[in-house]
C-alpha cells in the first residue's frame, strides 16, 4: 500500500508540475490580455513535434534548447501581428482568434507531420531507474521532468520578483497606462511575456512529449484540465495555478493508482447488486475509470461553491 | 520648452478640449488652474499620448502630437496623475525603480537622496506601497516620476485630499524640483501654492484658456477668480 502512495505521488507531482507549466504561461497572459488564450496548448503541441523532428537529427538535448525557442518566436509573432491587432475588436474577438488558432495549429501539425504518433523517445542518458522502491522503479526521466520543472519556476519566480524587468512586468499588468508614462514600452513588454509564456509552454511540450505521445490530438487532451486548472485556482492568479495543478496531478495520480470503486463503496454500505441489474455498468464503476473525469467534476463543484476559484479576487 | 497650439481632444463624441494655447519655458513653473471638468487633467492627459490629440504639441520643438506615451516619457516629459497610481504590492524602493530610465547614472535624482528628504518614505523602503498614507503616496508618486530625471513635470491636483502640513511639504517638493533647473506644469484647482510658487498661470475654461497672467495680476482680476475659479 505503501508504495503505491509513493509512487502515485511522485508521478501526480510530475503530472501537475507539467501542468504548472503550462497554466503559469496562461495565466500571466490571462493577466495580461483579460482573455483565455485558447492556442496556449497547441504551442505545447509544437514544442513537442519542433523538439521530435530537431532530435531526429541532432538528439534529444538540442531539441530541448531549440524547440522552446522556436515556440516562443512564434508566440511573440502571434501576439505582434495576431492578437494585437485583433485587441482593438475586443474581448470577444480576440478569444475568437485564439479558438481559430488553436484549430489552424493542430489542422498544421497534421499536414506537416501527419496524424500517426510520433515516435519521439526520452534519451537514452535518462534510460535508467533513479530508484528502486519496494521492487518497483522510478525512472530517471520522470526524476528530470520534476527538475527542470523545479528549476524553471525558481528561475521565473526569481525573475518576477526580484529582477528590474520582472518588477516592470508585475507593474505593467495591473497599471499599463502608469508604467507607459513612466518611459517603458509596454507593448514590447507584453510581446515578450507571451513569448516566454509561449516558451514555457513549449518547454512543457519537449519534456512531456515522450511521456504522454506526441500526436495531433495532445493538444486538446492537457489543454482542456490546463483550463480546469486556471478556473480552479482563480484566474489571474499564479499561486492558485500552483496549488490547482499540483492538485489535479495528484488528484489523478491517486485516482489511477487505487483499485477502488463503486463495488468496495456498496459492499461498505451493505448494499448488493446483481449482475444482471440494468444499471450494472454504473455499479461497477471503478475509481481509475473516472479518473480523466475527476478535474471537471472539480470544475463544477468549484464554480457553483466559490465561483472565484481558489486565489481568485472577485471581478470588480 | 512646451508649445502647445490649437488643441483639440474628444472623449467619444464631447468634446473636451476646443483649442488649447499655452506654452512653458525651460525651468519655469507655470500653474493651469480651473474648476472641475473644464479639461485640466484632459490636457495633461492628451499631452501625454493618454488621450489622441488634434492640433500641435512641441516638446523641445518637436512635434509630439501622435507619439506613444512611453516616447513622450523617455524625451524628458514627466507625469504625475491624479489618482496617485502607485504599484500597491510592489514596495516603497521597487515603486521608485520602476520610475528609474535604463540609462539612471546621469540622472539629478537617486533612491537615497529621496529617502533623505522624506524619511517616511526610507524608513518603509521595504513596504507594499499601498499600505502608506494618501500624503506618502503622493510623494512617492512624485518621487517616481522624478527618478526618470524628467526636464519638464507635469504634475495633476498633487494637494487634493492632503493635510495642510503635507500640503507644505508637496510646496517644498516643487521649489526643490525647480531648483534644480526642472520645469513644472502645476494643474490645480485651489490657488494656495499656485499663487505662492508660479511665475506665470492659466485658467481654463469650457475646454480653452480663458486667463494668462502672472500670481500679482491674477490677484488683481476679481471678475477673472469670480468668473472661472471661486466656487
Amino acid at each position: 500500500m505503501l508504495e503505491v502512495f509513493i509512487f502515485a505521488t511522485l508521478n501526480g507531482l510530475v503530472t501537475g508540475l507539467l501542468l504548472f507549466m503550462l497554466a503559469s504561461g496562461l495565466t500571466l497572459i490571462f493577466s495580461m490580455m483579460g482573455v483565455l488564450n485558447f492556442a496556449h496548448a497547441s504551442f505545447y503541441m509544437l514544442g513537442a513535434y519542433f523538439a521530435y523532428s530537431i532530435s531526429l537529427y541532432f538528439g534529444f538535448w538540442s531539441g530541448l534548447i531549440f524547440a522552446p525557442i522556436i515556440v516562443g518566436v512564434l508566440g511573440a509573432l502571434v501576439e505582434r501581428y495576431g492578437l494585437r491587432r485583433v485587441h482593438q475588436q475586443g474581448h470577444v474577438a480576440e478569444l475568437v482568434f485564439t479558438f481559430g488558432l488553436a484549430f489552424l495549429i493542430e489542422e498544421a501539425v497534421q499536414f506537416f507531420w501527419g496524424a500517426d504518433t510520433k515516435n519521439y523517445q526520452s534519451p537514452d542518458l535518462l534510460d535508467f531507474p533513479l530508484f528502486t522502491l519496494f521492487g518497483q522503479e522510478f525512472p530517471a526521466y520522470r526524476g528530470f521532468m520534476i527538475g527542470i520543472s523545479v528549476a524553471i519556476f525558481i528561475g521565473l519566480y526569481y525573475v518576477l520578483t526580484k529582477s528590474r524587468i520582472g518588477i516592470i512586468i508585475q507593474a505593467a499588468i495591473t497599471h499599463p497606462h502608469t508604467v507607459s508614462n513612466l518611459g517603458h514600452n509596454v507593448p514590447l513588454i507584453f510581446m515578450g511575456v507571451f513569448g516566454v509564456g509561449s516558451a514555457l509552454a513549449g518547454v512543457a511540450g519537449v519534456i512531456a512529449g515522450p511521456v504522454l505521445t506526441t500526436f495531433p490530438g495532445m493538444a486538446v487532451v492537457l489543454g482542456s484540465i490546463v483550463f480546469v486548472i486556471v478556473v480552479i485556482g482563480g484566474l489571474g492568479s499564479l499561486a492558485g495555478a500552483f496549488i490547482a495543478s499540483i492538485l489535479i496531478g495528484l488528484l489523478q495520480s491517486y485516482a489511477i493508482a487505487s483499485n477502488l470503486g463503486m463495488p468496495d463503496l456498496l459492499n461498505l454500505l451493505g448494499l448488493e447488486f446483481g449482475r444482471d441489474h440494468p444499471l450494472t455498468d454504473l455499479w461497477t464503476l471503478t475509481l481509475p475509470q473516472i479518473a480523466p473525469i475527476l478535474p471537471f467534476l472539480l470544475l463544477v463543484l468549484v464554480l457553483i461553491f466559490r465561483p472565484t476559484g481558489l486565489m481568485g479576487k472577485r471581478e470588480q | 520648452m512646451l508649445n502647445v497650439t490649437n488643441l483639440h481632444a474628444y472623449y467619444g463624441k464631447s468634446h473636451i478640449l476646443q483649442g488649447v494655447n499655452f506654452n512653458i519655458k525651460e525651468g519655469e513653473i507655470v500653474s493651469l488652474l480651473g474648476r472641475n471638468g473644464v479639461g485640466r487633467s484632459t490636457t495633461v492627459k492628451t499631452i501625454m499620448g493618454e488621450v489622441e490629440p488634434q492640433g500641435s504639441i512641441q516638446f523641445k520643438n518637436i512635434e509630439i502630437a501622435g507619439k506613444k506615451s512611453f516616447e513622450i516619457a523617455n524625451m524628458g516629459l514627466g507625469y504625475v496623475p491624479e489618482n496617485r497610481d502607485i504599484f500597491p504590492t510592489l514596495t516603497v524602493r521597487q515603486n521608485l525603480l520602476l520610475g528609474q530610465k535604463s540609462d539612471a547614472s546621469s540622472s539629478r535624482w537617486s533612491i537615497e537622496e529621496m529617502f533623505g528628504m522624506f524619511p517616511n518614505l526610507g524608513e518603509r523602503a521595504e513596504v507594499a506601497g499601498g499600505v502608506l498614507s494618501g500624503g506618502e503616496q503622493q510623494m512617492l508618486c512624485m518621487c517616481r516620476t522624478l527618478m526618470g530625471d524628467p526636464e519638464l513635470i507635469m504634475i495633476d491636483e498633487p494637494t487634493e485630499g492632503l493635510a495642510p502640513k503635507i500640503v507644505e511639504q508637496v510646496a517644498e517638493l516643487l521649489q526643490e524640483i525647480a531648483n534644480r533647473g526642472v520645469a513644472i506644469l502645476l494643474v490645480e484647482q485651489k490657488l494656495s501654492i499656485a499663487l505662492k510658487i508660479s511665475h506665470r498661470l492659466y485658467v481654463m475654461g469650457h475646454g480653452q484658456i480663458v486667463y494668462e497672467g502672472t500670481p500679482d495680476s491674477l490677484m488683481a482680476a476679481d471678475d477673472v477668480r469670480a468668473e472661472w475659479l471661486e466656487v
